[in-house]
């Protein structure tokens, strides 16, 4: 049941939206939430891995605007060619890692508490993205990188191909790989883990590292769809959706177990219940109030279930 | 109505299946020390929880002050004056002294407001009356050991303690702290108060208590005065009992040493120890609760960084600053406390199994039908018994934890496997077929060292003891000295061996 849980719930979400609107079954309307949640779907995948191993990071939407503000600098500073997407992709990639490696390093080296790390670190790249264009836009001179963000592959959006390709390689990750066991060891029982011989405070490192390229690519995929980056708005809120996705997924946030496939499915149903709100026109500002419950809900949910368990 | 301020008649507690308490009677007049003594694993422990009502007994009664107590628990053993003075401290750290006694029943003017001023006169009445030299607005944190546990005999007798039972009081001790504390002792003694004093310090039981009652395996032995027991025959009562014959013969072990360590020090807990570990040797490591044997273990695995001393393996020094370290050297542990340290009880029994040496199952991507096809293995050869390989950990019995977590340190393959407390909480079968295990990889040429308090177990498959007290090797015994004696006294420091 606990395991199935996630996906029961999306079942149910799914009958009773094409039910209650002749719109949700709409290709396009369906591409448009998977779209939608893409963003913080990535993040929220690679979030997983860091609540598994018994840690949060806050600071991811911070790091999305300042990663994606400085991408835009660095592709204004090449050019307008192919070369020059393909640097600003890579430095993206690589700046997300470093500020993930920031995370990871506060955490373990210096012990500090997850929560508060990231919570100063959260303030700090936003700060840091408001301080570099004195609070206001990236604008990127780049046509390409443009039209890379609005692309389609087979009529389906790049960032939903992404995410899709991300769910699976993560999946093998934390399900067939040494990585993966060690990643579940420490969050487990992190005194097991260290007396099994896993490094700790290594793995701890990766999954902040892991989870800054999906920043990373986030950063990327959201710059290059809007060819802009706006250093108050961009990657508020997504800490929220991301760790919600995961929750909502069915991962334990004291760690040890989680599922990928799980935080994707916790991804859409976020979307697809934004979708429904909109379509029933309920005001936009009560869907902060109907996300909150919704998170509560899958938390309590969780708890009663493990009761039953012991 | 009789003097007796304590009195229990036919206690028996079983635990999931266990009997660790059978049919104690005890009696504690006022005024009276009872010293109880046992090894480790005797029931003392047991009784006192039972006696404060942490623990309900299987059956038997309590009376206190001649009534019938029925149902017992901490809160009504403290209104009956019934008091403990616990090994680890209640005390409130950034609280001073007179906040910490009176926590929980301060003292209330006009039924809102504390009332500092009656708590600090009262405190300090009390502290002149057990002559103790502790300020009263000190606080906790800055205290000394012997300063906290004072503050704790003071919240028993502000209390109005009638009874107060003391578990090892004397461990955290210096002879100088313990001095006052007897004599703080016979002070409340003075007074009425009955007290039932618990000690692995024979020396001190005979000097402080006016009655000894022993216990062994969870039995009353015999109770007489201090005066006329001896700590040898305490010493005799407390381990004297018949090998049971449920240990493998002994292999002999090779010459070659696998194994050194010289000189660790590791500090607060091992204070210098040297000793060889042979090849295809069980290494015995006998001792008290708190002598270091687990710290010296740890020491050698990795998780405690000795700051002198070296460790050598197969004859040259090895630097082993983490368990993957000593992993990679080929040493195993098995953890004394199996939950804590040992195992994932969230795990499956395959992934607890292979944890330590998942890299042999594909570097990249585990191979799944190799790593249960190993557990299976495992599980045939060692007899566990699980509903299948993908079961988790927290619904096996303690036994098969215990075989899952010892063959989780013995797919590494290691050359070295330290085992703690091998067979802790384990029922007779399982414990026999560990016993079979460890024999079995002692034929295989593994070098092994058997930390326990169990003295039958560490005679019956040792080649050798190390006796280890106080963070230091007291003796290392071979052969004929391989006794429970000899192992006792050195343990507690009684004295020169017998048959030395």
């Amino acid at each position: 049941m606990e395991r199935f849980g996630p996906f029961i719930a999306l079942l149910v979400l799914f009958v009773a939206a094409s039910l209650t609107s002749e719109y949700f079954l709409q290709v396009t309307n369906l591409l448009n939430i998977l779209r939608q949640v893409s963003y913080t779907g990535i993040i929220a995948l690679g979030m997983t891995f860091v609540i598994i191993a018994g840690g949060i990071d806050l600071s991811v939407g911070s790091m999305t605007a300042l990663v994606g503000g400085l991408t835009i600098l660095a592709l204004n500073h090449f050019g307008p060619g192919a070369g020059a997407v393909v640097a600003g992709i890579s430095i993206a990639l690589l700046l997300g890692m470093a500020g993930g490696a920031v995370n990871g390093l506060i955490v373990t080296v210096g012990r500090v508490a997850p929560f508060i790390a990231t919570l100063g670190t959260m303030a700090i790249f936003r700060s840091l993205t408001l301080w570099t264009i004195d609070a206001g836009e990236f604008r990127s001179n780049s046509e390409l990188y443009g039209d890379f963000g609005m692309g389609l592959l087979w009529a389906v959006p790049v960032p939903v191909w992404i995410l899709l390709v991300l769910t699976v390689l993560f999946s093998v990750l934390l399900n067939n790989t040494p990585f993966g066991r060690y990643v579940c060891a420490v969050g487990s029982n992190e005194r097991v883990a260290r007396y099994s011989a896993i490094r700790v405070k290594f793995i701890r490192f990766v999954c902040y590292v892991i989870l800054g390229l999906t920043v990373g690519i986030s950063a990327v995929l959201l710059s290059a769809r809007m060819n802009s980056v706006s250093s108050s708005g961009t990657g508020l809120n997504f800490e929220l959706d991301a760790i919600a996705a995961v929750i909502i997924g069915g991962t334990s946030l004291s760690g040890g177990r989680g599922s990928i496939i799980g935080t994707l499915v916790g991804a859409v149903i976020l979307g697809i219940v934004n979708n429904m709100l909109n379509m029933w026109g309920i005001s936009p500002y009560l869907q902060g109030t109907v996300k909150g419950a919704v998170i509560l809900g899958a938390v309590l949910i969780q708890r009663t279930n493990r009761s039953w368990n012991e | 109505m009789d003097d007796f301020l304590l009195e229990t008649k036919g206690l028996f507690k079983v635990f999931s299946g266990v009997r660790v308490l059978s049919d104690i009677d005890l009696r504690v007049k006022r005024g009276q020390v009872l010293g109880i003594i046992g090894e480790n694993g005797a029931g003392k422990s047991t009784l006192v929880k039972i006696l404060t009502g942490i623990h309900a007994p299987s059956s038997g009664r309590i009376f206190i002050e001649g009534y019938e107590i029925r149902h017992m628990n901490p809160e009504l053993a403290g209104r009956l004056g019934v008091n403990m003075i616990p090994q680890e401290f209640n005390l409130i750290g950034n609280l001073n002294v007179f906040e910490n006694i009176f926590l929980g029943r301060e003292y209330r003017s006009w039924g809102v407001f504390l009332d500092k001023g009656r708590m600090r006169r009262k405190t300090k009445e009390l502290l002149d009356e057990l002559r103790c030299a502790v300020s009263v607005d000190a606080q906790i944190q800055d205290l000394s050991v012997a300063g906290k546990q004072m503050v704790e005999i003071a919240k028993a007798v502000v209390n109005d303690c009638k009874i107060l039972i003391m578990d090892e009081p004397t461990t955290v001790l210096t002879q100088d702290e313990t001095d006052i504390l007897f004599s703080l002792v016979r002070r409340l003694k003075e007074h009425g108060t009955a007290i039932v004093y618990i000690s692995h310090k024979l020396a001190e039981v005979k000097q402080i208590c006016d009655d000894i009652m022993v216990l062994k395996d969870g039995c009353f032995v015999s109770q007489d005065p201090a005066s006329e027991l001896s700590t040898h025959e305490m010493a005799r009562r407390m381990v004297g009992r018949e090998l049971r014959q449920m240990f493998p013969p002994k292999s002999k072990p090779g010459s070659e040493v696998v194994l050194g360590v010289d000189n660790m020090v590791i500090p607060g807990d091992v204070a210098g120890i040297t000793f060889d570990l042979r090849k295809g040797e069980i290494l015995g490591f006998a001792g008290l609760v708190g002598a270091g044997r687990t710290e010296t273990a740890e020491g050698i695995y990795g998780i405690r960084r000795p700051v002198s001393g070296s460790i050598s393996i197969g004859g040259s020094k090895v630097s082993i600053k983490s368990p993957r370290d000593a992993v990679a050297h080929g040493i195993a542990y098995l953890s004394e406390d199996r939950q804590g340290r040992g195992i994932h009880t969230g795990f499956s029994v395959s992934h607890n199994t292979t944890l330590i040496s998942l890299k042999n199952y594909g570097k990249l991507i585990t191979d799944r039908a190799k790593e249960l096809e190993k557990t299976g293995f495992y599980a045939r050869s060692f007899n566990i018994k699980s509903p299948s390989q993908t079961t988790p950990l927290k619904f096996l019995s303690g036994g098969n934890q215990q075989k899952v977590a010892l063959a989780k340190g013995l797919d590494p393959q290691p050359r070295i496997y330290i085992f703690d407390e091998p067979t802790r909480g384990i029922d007779v079968n399982a414990r026999g077929e560990i016993y079979v295990f460890i024999r079995r990889l002692v034929e295989d040429g593994i070098s092994c060292i058997l930390i326990s308090s169990d003295l039958e177990e560490v005679i019956g498959l040792s080649n050798r003891v190390v006796v280890m007290r106080e963070g230091r090797i007291a003796g290392i015994l071979e052969g004929d000295q391989i006794n429970e004696e000899d192992i006792m006294f050195l343990a507690a420091g009684v004295g020169q061996s017998l048959s030395a």
